[in-house]
C-alpha cells in the first residue's frame, strides 16, 4: 500500500504565531475541480489583531541596525532558496507550468537579495545634509512610515507578494499582507520562511481572506499608516484613496503586473514607504574665525 | 520695564490698486460673476482693496490658460531658461522686498519685523534655490528620467501668504509644471502684487495664474478635471476632504496640514535660551503657524522656574500695531479666527486649566488676542489635543524621558517638535523618537529653502523645500 501523504494545515501568521482565524471560517483552494487545501478566511477581528502585532513588530524591527535588517533580509533569501521546491510545487498545484513557477520563485529570491542590499544604503540615497543660510546643522533622514497594509490581487501569486513586502520592510516598516486570491498558498507558506529567519514577531503578518470583505477594516483602522494596493481594480483603488483620508494613510496603488521586470528592483519603491524627517541644530561659533554671538 | 516709542514703518512706498482682477493668461481680467470682495487690514478693519471673486468658470479659464502655457511654452523650454526666469523673479522680489513686506503686514496683520526679516527674504531665497534645480532635475532622481506632471492647482493659507505662494510656485515651475494658485481670501494682496511682478519679469502668459476667492473657488480648482496635481496648505479637515475628492482621479497631492507640536524642555537645558525659543515657538506670527510649539512639556524639576520666566517674558512682549518696527505680536488675521481662538481659551478655563495672559491694553479696533498661557493642562484637555492656530500655549509637566516621548507622540498630528537640552546624545534620542517631520533642537521655527518641511500622520504628506521638495512635482 502506498504511504498516505501528510497534508499541511494552512493557517494565518500574526505576531510570530500561526493561529487559525478566530472566525472559524475557511476557503477551499481548488484546482481542476479538486480541493488542494482549505485556507483561513480571515475576519475583521483577525485584521485588528494583526494591526496590534504589526505595531509592536514595527517598534522592534525599526530599532534594529540597518546592517542587522540587511542580514535578516538576506537570511530570508537563504531560507527561501533551500525550500524553493516547496514554493514551486505550490504554484504548480494551482496550475502553473513548472518552468514558469521555477522562474518566479528564483526571481523572488533574487529580489529579496536585492532589497537586502538596500537596507543600509537607501538612507544615503534619500537623506541629505541641507546647507541652510544660518548657523545651523540641518539634515534630513528617511524613517519608516510604520504599519503598512499590503493588499495583493495578482495572478503572479508569489513574486507579487515579495515585490511589495521587501521594499516596505527594508526601511523598518511592518507589514500586514493579504495574500492574493489567485493562489494564497505560497504567500502563506512564506510565513514559515519568515518565522525561521530571525525576523522579529509582528514585522511581517500574513493572512488569507477577501479584500472586498476586509477593505473597510483596513481603511478605517487608525493605527495603520499606509496602504498599498497591488491590483488593477479601479473602483477598489478609488475606495482606498477616498476612505483612507480618515487618518491620511499614505495610499500607493501599483496597477502594473509586470513583476518580472527590473522596474520592481528600485530604491524608489522604498521611497514610497518612508517619511523624511528634518532636524535642525544650532552651531555654536565661538572661538573660530569670524565668530561672534 | 521701559516703554518703546512708536517706530511705525511708512506705507508711502507701496502702490495698491483700488481693485484687483483675476490673473489669467498673463493679464488681470474681471471675474465672470462681476463680484468682488473686500480685503481689510485686520489691525484696524480699514478697507485695503477690492478683490475679484473667482467662480468655477473663472477657474476653468485659468486651468485652460495654464494648460496652454504648459503645452506652448513651459514644458519644452530648455530647463536652463526656465531656471533663468526663476532667478529673475527672485531678484525682482529682492528689489521690491520693502513694498512686499509692508503690504504683507497691512493685509495679514503680522509684525513688520517678521514680514521684513523672515517672510519676504525667504520668498526670494526660495525662488533663487529652485531656480538652480531647473536644469539639474535628473540628479535629484538618479537612474530616472524625470518629467513634469502638467498643471498644478495650488491652494495656500493666510498665515504666510507670499511665502506659501513661493513654496508652491517655485518648485512647480522649476520642474516644468504650470500653475493655478488660489491665495486665502483674507490675504490675496501680495499674491496679486507677485502677479504684477511676474508680468514685469516677462514670464510667459499662463505659466502662473492666480484666482482669488474662498473655499468654493478652491473646491472648483481641486475638482477641475484638467489639473494633474493638487498642492494644499491648510487645515487637516480640508486636507482630508481634498484626499477624498481626488480619489481615483490620478491627481497627485501634497498636503501640508495642521499640527500640535510638542516643545520639550529638560532640566539640563539652557533655561533662558529655551524660554526665548518657547516664546518664539508659540507667539511668532500670533501663533498662526502650523508647526507652532503649542504643547510645552517642562521637566518637573524646572517647571516652576520656566513658567515664572515665561510669564515675565510674556509680559514684556509688545502687542499692537503690526507696522511698528518694535511690535512682537501683531493682529489676529480675521474676526473668524479670533472667535475660534477665543472659543479655545474659554474651553481651556472651563476644562480646568489655569489661564495666564499678559496684562496689556489691546487696541480698540481690529482683531487682537493677548499672548496666553495655560498651566495645569492634561493630555485630555481640548487645548492640548486640537490645533488652535493662535497665541495660546498649553503647558504640561513630565518626569522621565520615556514619559515625555509617549505624551509628545500621543497625537494624530506629526508636523514638528522641539527639544531643549544641553546633552547631545539626549537630543538625538529625542529627535529620533519624535514622530514628526521637522524637529528643532535648541532652536525653533527656523525655515530655509534647502530644508525639507512637511508632516507625518495627519499633518499631511509630501515635502516642500530642499531636494525632496522636487519629488511631488515630477513623474519619475
Amino acid at each position: 500500500m502506498e504511504r498516505l501523504q501528510v497534508l499541511k494545515t494552512y493557517k494565518l501568521y500574526i505576531g510570530g504565531q500561526f493561529p487559525r482565524t478566530e472566525s472559524g471560517r475557511y476557503l477551499p483552494i481548488v484546482n481542476e475541480g479538486k480541493t488542494i487545501a482549505n485556507v483561513c478566511l480571515a475576519s475583521k477581528k483577525d485584521i485588528r489583531n494583526a494591526v496590534v502585532a504589526a505595531r509592536k513588530g514595527h517598534e522592534s524591527w525599526s530599532s534594529k541596525t540597518a546592517y542587522n535588517r540587511a542580514q535578516i533580509l538576506y537570511r530570508i533569501a537563504e531560507m527561501l532558496e533551500v525550500r524553493a521546491s516547496v514554493f514551486i510545487n505550490e504554484l504548480e498545484n494551482k496550475g502553473a507550468f513548472k518552468q514558469n513557477a521555477t522562474k518566479e520563485v528564483h526571481q523572488a529570491i533574487d529580489r529579496i537579495v536585492y532589497y537586502a542590499g538596500w537596507c543600509d544604503k537607501f538612507q544615503q540615497f534619500f537623506g541629505t545634509v541641507n546647507p541652510v543660510a544660518s548657523s545651523h546643522f540641518n539634515f534630513s533622514t528617511p524613517e519608516p512610515q510604520g504599519v503598512v497594509a499590503v493588499l495583493v490581487d495578482s495572478e503572479t501569486a508569489f513574486l507579487s507578494v515579495i515585490s511589495a513586502i521587501m521594499p516596505a520592510i527594508a526601511s523598518g516598516n511592518s507589514v500586514i499582507l493579504v495574500a492574493p486570491d489567485s493562489n494564497p498558498l505560497p504567500a502563506l507558506t512564506f510565513a514559515e520562511v519568515v518565522n525561521d529567519s530571525d525576523v522579529p514577531a509582528g514585522t511581517i503578518n500574513i493572512v488569507s481572506g477577501s479584500i472586498e470583505e476586509l477593505k473597510s477594516t483596513f481603511v478605517s483602522h487608525l493605527d495603520i499608516n499606509a496602504l498599498w494596493y497591488i491590483g488593477g481594480n479601479h473602483a477598489l483603488e478609488t475606495y482606498f484613496e477616498k476612505e483612507s483620508s480618515v487618518n491620511l494613510k499614505r495610499v500607493r496603488v501599483y496597477a502594473d503586473a509586470d513583476f518580472e521586470t527590473e522596474k520592481w528592483d528600485s530604491p524608489y519603491m522604498i521611497l514610497d514607504g518612508i517619511e523624511i524627517k528634518t532636524t535642525w541644530h544650532p552651531i555654536e561659533k565661538i572661538g573660530v574665525g569670524g565668530a561672534s554671538y | 520695564m521701559w516703554k518703546y516709542s512708536p517706530a511705525p514703518e511708512s506705507t508711502a512706498a507701496i502702490k495698491l490698486k483700488e481693485s484687483y482682477g483675476l490673473f489669467i493668461g498673463g493679464e488681470f481680467v474681471a471675474p465672470n460673476s462681476g463680484q468682488y470682495f473686500d480685503s481689510i487690514n485686520p489691525a484696524n478693519e480699514k478697507h485695503l482693496a477690492k478683490i475679484a471673486l473667482a467662480d468655477a468658470t473663472d477657474v476653468d479659464k485659468a486651468v485652460i490658460a495654464a494648460r496652454a502655457a504648459y503645452e506652448k511654452y513651459w514644458r519644452n523650454m530648455p530647463p536652463a531658461e526656465r531656471g533663468k526666469y526663476l532667478y529673475r523673479i527672485a531678484r525682482l522680489i529682492q528689489e521690491k522686498a520693502r513694498e512686499f513686506a509692508i503690504i504683507e503686514s497691512l493685509d495679514g496683520g503680522k509684525p513688520i519685523k517678521e514680514s521684513r526679516d523672515v517672510d519676504i527674504p525667504l520668498v526670494a531665497a526660495h525662488f533663487f534655490y529652485y531656480a538652480g534645480w531647473a536644469d539639474k532635475l535628473k540628479y535629484a532622481v538618479p537612474g530616472r528620467d524625470p518629467q513634469p506632471l502638467g498643471v498644478a492647482g495650488q491652494i495656500i493659507p493666510w498665515n504666510f501668504p507670499l511665502l506659501m505662494a513661493a513654496w508652491k510656485i517655485a518648485p512647480a515651475l522649476a520642474c516644468g509644471n504650470t500653475v493655478v494658485l488660489k491665495p486665502a481670501e483674507t490675504t490675496s494682496l501680495t499674491a496679486l502684487k507677485l502677479a504684477e511682478l511676474l508680468q514685469e519679469a516677462d514670464l510667459p502668459p499662463g505659466v502662473v495664474n492666480i484666482v482669488t476667492g474662498a473655499g468654493a473657488t478652491g473646491a472648483a480648482l481641486v475638482n477641475h478635471p484638467d489639473i494633474n496635481k493638487v498642492a494644499f496648505t491648510g487645515s487637516t479637515e480640508v486636507g482630508k476632504l481634498i484626499q477624498q475628492s481626488i480619489a481615483g482621479t490620478g491627481k497627485k497631492a501634497t498636503l501640508e496640514l495642521g499640527g500640535k507640536a510638542a516643545n520639550i524642555i529638560f532640566d539640563d537645558a539652557p533655561i533662558d535660551q529655551a524660554v526665548e525659543g518657547i516664546i518664539n515657538g508659540i507667539y511668532f506670527n500670533q501663533g498662526h503657524v502650523c508647526c507652532a510649539g503649542s504643547r510645552l512639556f517642562i521637566q518637573e524639576s524646572v517647571h516652576d522656574e520656566v513658567v515664572r520666566k515665561l510669564k515675565a517674558r510674556i509680559e514684556s512682549l509688545i502687542v499692537g500695531d503690526p507696522m511698528d518696527k518694535n511690535t512682537d505680536v501683531g493682529a489676529i488675521n480675521s474676526a473668524a479666527q479670533l472667535a475660534t481662538i477665543q472659543k479655545y481659551i474659554d474651553l481651556g478655563s472651563k476644562e480646568g486649566a489655569h489661564l495666564f495672559e499678559s496684562n496689556i491694553e489691546l487696541p480698540q479696533t481690529g482683531f487682537w488676542c493677548k499672548p496666553t498661557l495655560f498651566t495645569g493642562v492634561s493630555q485630555s484637555h481640548t487645548i492640548s489635543k486640537e490645533e488652535i492656530f493662535g497665541p495660546v500655549l498649553a503647558v504640561q509637566s513630565f518626569r522621565t524621558i520615556a514619559e515625555v516621548i509617549e505624551k509628545a507622540n500621543n497625537t494624530p498630528f506629526g508636523l514638528s517638535a522641539g527639544v531643549w537640552t544641553d546633552k547631545g546624545s539626549k537630543i538625538f534620542n529625542l529627535t529620533s523618537a519624535m514622530k514628526a517631520g521637522v524637529i528643532w533642537a535648541n532652536t525653533y521655527n527656523k525655515f530655509d529653502p534647502t530644508s525639507p518641511f512637511g508632516g507625518y500622520k495627519e499633518s499631511g504628506f509630501g515635502r516642500e523645500g530642499g531636494m525632496h521638495g522636487l519629488y511631488p512635482y515630477l513623474k519619475f
